[in-house]
């Protein structure tokens, strides 16, 4: 400790390469695998309106004529279509690059409406506790006595007859994260509202509060800082949850419409098809949901392993 | 009133009472008894009537094992907890019933440092932002220069580099951040300082350092302090007046060196016997029998009674009252007001 | 024949990119029934030491090299299965907490039987009718009764004294104590110092105190080791450590106690902080905190050599003896 003063001090690069996290990244090679999977995937749909062959949305691009042409390694196929075209001739593969994209999108902006109710709502429960603790504790109880799906599903099925399909259709995308997010907001606020109760007790919060400083403060500048490990972990596990549920309801004609499919659309779209021989629709679009969920759930465990502070002792 | 508050104690604590109800839920309260149902709180009752007074430029020891209540008293003060009965006057004005808002120009004055400088710094605050925060929050119209010469002076005052500014806590050794802590408490530019247990979490070479800070910043700010600890070394080093509280209740109120030098409470008696002497072969220990009892649901009569080697009939019954010794000390013990303590131990 | 006798103890911790040397070479002799006091702040080592003797360091902690020889057999070398007889057995060990130690989950009962059971072929009974001998030998009212509670129950003294009857159940011929009093208030301290003294010289078992708490060590041992970042600084007998310390580290200790300076005075603070163990500096590792430090303090590493009536590590103990500093002032 005593040559604290003569060491420069560390570029931030080269504090977070040095830290705990990025050590115990770089010894486990499934998370580093993990990694790169992800960002492939991630990188290549976002990239999807410059790499794609074609564009899915455009029905000028789409002829009925190419449909169900099987991927290039099976026999029969058109070498321009290289994982093969769906019911509707599109190119799969760009349906695929579009498709992913919009689960990835839907995937993440639900979890960040999930995260910013569960949060507020978390850190108010626990801060101010009493009744208010209760209530907000209890209509947490009450919304996760219900599963996800099934609020989901009434909720959609209602707002589509309300609106009518085609409404419904153009505003499909906003529709899945209102009801995503809103369905697992009490993942966070339990979460949130644990660490609160643990780090209101450390001295911090009382030296803050000793120098007057007032609530919004504290829970803003000291324990929300303090609670991120948790809301990171939960985050990795709840994107992948939310990407499932999204493909969930678009399979059951509940989100995704045809004409822009996400991933579960896909998926549902191809169902049709299984039995005359174009696997290909349905298992390709599956395998690559599979993949991105696995990869971030596995990304997930070994966040978990680095931030939980049982395991880990800085 | 306004000029009998500069001459006044610039602490007053008067029949200071906090209780911790147990059951908190209305469930919970319920209790099955004798095959009938009925309603029950318990409480843990901290501190039980408490009056005290501190004056300006003392340094107020309160002393006693755990579960005395003394950090409860010292929370209360520093307006951390709400007494349950009692009153907390700060320069002539009450201060336990205060919003906070009107708390705010109070917090200036009346600052805590703390026992534990691991827990007492925001891990994910710099110690810049950490020694900043508070000189702004007070000072909303100080320029950024102004900030910054106010936090390089604190920071030198308790000896801790400026250059270290930019480190985040755990970068640092426990001394180091008590220091820091300490400087933190002092960017407000306090009046009156509450330390509980400040050095009790350090190692002995390093408490002798935070002690001599304290000290320092007593003489060159003119502090007063309120000092909760358990160490009777560093009491009759630090302190000019000692509480002696047990199971919530003062024992005996009096001088440091009046105190170390003529203890007149049975407890305070075995408390100074009990410190491990670093010379004296041969401790004169007054073993205590039994243990602290549980602070919950205290029966009437003298707290200390179940332990006490002098414990009459009257001691069951009747809680006894600080007395005003000759010399100045208060005891509150029935043994000493009757004088039947020296006859009882030639015995 | 001594009871224990470590010579040239090296442990190490292998960190994630360096291997720092936590125990730099110690050795001390302890007598049977030698009550002896292991001395330092945090970080010097003391609590490491204690582990090491019972062969108990876990990753990333191991012992490097040297020699643990308690009754003659090496510790070091001891296979597992031997282990196991020689720790709670021969040797047993007490820590801070005693709420760690004991199992929540456990009756007193049942895990002073367990215990007992463990080492010696006995039935229930019997063992129940050994663990009641030791509670009453720790001064445990209605033993039977405590057998039968849980260690929630009970309270931090009562465990405290539990935790002793436990360590005395197989009669060992050597106690480990970590800090054995630090969680508990001072007149429980002192009650519990009381019964550990009187249970080791009654039943002439050796002792090792570790500590931090100079009062403490005075009260309860013969003889004292002083460390300091993974090394034996001072050693000798516990009345001319504290009353006559050589090496400035221990003095310096010694004065930053209140008691050393006339109340309301600075008292007398040792600069700086021990380093820790990835940054001991070249030479003494007190070199930098040191009044008298001079260039060879800065670079060689001091020898332990006798010195009136201890043994001391440090280059200028010579001058300080001719600059009897300022001790003298008060005391």
């Amino acid at each position: 400790m005593s040559d604290l003063s003569h060491a420069p001090a560390p570029s931030r690069l080269q504090k977070v390469m040095d830290s705990t996290m990025m050590y115990s990244f770089r010894r486990n090679p499934v998370a580093v695998a993990s990694l790169a999977v992800f960002l492939v995937i991630a990188v290549l749909s976002f990239l999807a309106p410059l790499i794609a062959p074609y564009d899915p949305y455009d029905p000028a691009s789409i002829d009925l004529m190419n449909s169900e042409y099987p991927p290039a390694w099976v026999n029969g196929a058109l070498p321009e279509f290289v994982l093969g075209t769906d019911d509707q001739g599109r190119d799969l593969l760009s349906t695929i690059l579009y498709g992913t994209r919009l689960s990835i999108i839907i995937g993440l902006c639900a979890v960040a409406l999930q995260a910013f109710l569960g949060i507020t709502i978390g850190l108010v429960a626990g801060y101010v506790g009493g009744r208010t603790d209760s209530l907000l504790m209890r209509m947490a109880d009450i919304q996760l006595s219900f599963s996800t799906l099934m609020v989901a599903i009434i909720f959609l099925a209602v707002t589509q007859a309300l609106f009518g399909s085609e409404t419904f259709n153009r505003y499909a995308v906003f529709f899945l994260i209102a009801v995503i997010g809103v369905a697992e907001w009490p993942q966070y606020a339990r979460t949130v509202r644990a660490t609160v109760l643990a780090e209101k007790k450390k001295e911090y919060i009382d030296s803050a509060r000793v120098l007057g400083f007032g609530p919004l403060r504290i829970m803003i500048r000291h324990i929300l800082p303090n609670s991120l490990s948790p809301i990171f972990v939960i985050s990795t596990v709840q994107v992948a949850n939310a990407i499932i549920s999204e493909a969930s309801l678009s399979f059951l004609g509940l989100g995704m419409p045809p004409s822009q499919p996400s991933l579960g659309s896909l998926i549902s779209a191809g169902f049709d098809y299984i039995y005359s021989g174009s696997w290909w629709i349905t298992v390709i679009p599956g395998i690559v949901l599979v993949v991105l969920v696995l990869v971030i759930n596995l990304l997930g465990d070994w966040v978990r392993d680095v931030l939980n502070p049982k395991l880990y002792k800085g | 009133m306004k000029d009998l508050s500069s001459a006044g104690p610039l602490l007053d604590i008067q029949n200071l009472e906090k209780k911790f109800d147990l059951d908190k839920g209305f469930l919970e309260t319920l209790k099955l008894r004798g095959g009938r149902l009925i309603r029950e709180t318990r409480a843990v009752h901290a501190v039980n009537n408490v009056t005290l007074d501190v004056h300006k430029g003392e340094a107020v020891c309160v002393v006693g094992e755990s579960g005395c209540g003394k950090s409860t008293v010292a929370r209360m003060v520093a307006g951390l907890l709400a007494p349950t009965h009692g009153e907390i006057h700060y320069a002539g004005q009450r201060i336990d019933n205060l919003s906070r808002h009107a708390m705010r120009p109070l917090r200036k004055k009346i600052q805590m440092i703390f026992q534990n400088p691991y827990a007492s710094l925001n891990p994910r605050m710099t110690i810049l932002e950490a020694l900043e925060e508070p000189v702004r929050h007070h000072n909303p119209r100080y320029s950024n220069a102004e900030v910054r010469d106010r936090v390089a002076e604190v920071m030198r005052s308790v000896g801790v580099d400026p250059a270290w500014a930019k480190r985040y806590p755990h970068e640092f050794s426990g001394g180091q951040r008590q220091r820091i802590a300490i400087a933190r408490a002092l960017t407000v530019d306090p009046e009156f300082i509450v330390a509980d247990e400040p050095i009790s979490a350090l190692d002995v070479s390093i408490q002798a350092q935070v002690l001599n800070l304290m000290l320092e910043a007593k003489e060159s700010r003119g502090l007063t302090y309120l000092f909760i600890t358990h160490d009777l070394s560093v009491v009759e080093h630090f302190g000019t007046r000692v509480v002696v509280l047990y199971l919530g209740s003062i024992c005996e109120v009096a001088d440091t060196a009046t105190l170390f030098s003529n203890p007149k409470h049975p407890y305070t008696k075995a408390l100074l016997s009990a410190v491990p002497q670093l010379k004296d072969d041969r401790p004169n220990h007054i073993r205590l029998k039994g243990e602290i009892p549980t602070p919950i649901n205290l029966p009437k009569g003298c707290p200390f009674r179940s332990r006490c080697a002098f414990a009459n009939k009257r001691c069951d019954e009747e809680k006894p009252k600080t007395i005003q010794q000759p010399d100045g000390s208060l005891v509150a013990c029935h043994a000493v007001e009757e004088d039947r303590l020296d006859t009882a131990a030639s015995v | 024949m001594s009871l224990l006798s470590v010579r040239d103890l090296t442990v190490k911790f292998a960190m994630r990119d360096q291997t720092v040397t936590a125990l730099n070479s110690i050795s001390f002799d302890l007598a049977k029934g030698e009550r002896l006091g292991i001395v330092g702040e945090s970080g010097a080592g003391k609590s490491i030491t204690g582990f090491s003797l019972m062969n108990l360091l876990s990753r990333p902690g191991y012992i490097d090299s040297g020699q643990i020889l308690f009754d003659g057999q090496d510790v070091v070398q001891m296979s597992e299965k031997a282990l196991r007889s020689v720790r709670g057995n021969r040797m047993a060990m007490i820590f801070q907490d005693p709420m760690v130690t004991l199992n929540p989950v456990l009756t007193i009962g049942q895990q002073m039987v367990e215990t007992l059971r463990a080492h010696r072929k006995l039935s229930v009974e019997e063992a129940r009718q050994i663990a009641i001998v030791k509670l009453r030998e720790v001064y445990i009212p209605s033993p039977e009764e405590r057998l039968e509670q849980y260690p929630h129950e009970l309270s931090g003294g009562m465990r405290q004294r539990i935790i002793i009857a436990i360590a005395l159940l197989l009669d060992p011929q050597l106690i480990i104590a970590d800090e054995p009093t630090t969680a508990l208030d001072v007149t429980i301290q002192a009650d519990i110092m009381e019964l550990m003294l009187e249970l080791c010289q009654s039943n002439q078992v050796g002792l090792i105190l570790i500590t931090h708490d100079l009062g403490v060590v005075s009260q309860m041992t013969e003889r004292t080791l002083v460390m300091y970042a993974g090394r034996i600084i001072e050693s000798g007998s516990t009345r001319s450590i504290i009353n006559d310390p050589q090496h400035p580290y221990t003095q310096g200790l010694i004065n930053a106690l209140p008691q050393q300076t006339l109340p309301g005075h600075q008292l007398r603070q040792i600069p700086g902080n021990m380093p820790t163990l990835a940054q001991v500096p070249p030479g003494c590792a007190f070199n930098p905190r040191c009044e008298f430090a001079t260039d060879t303090c800065r670079s060689q590493i001091p020898k332990i050599s006798q010195y009136g009536d201890v043994e001391v590590a440090c280059h200028e103990v010579h001058r300080l003896q001719t600059e009897p500093a300022r001790e003298e002032e008060q005391a």
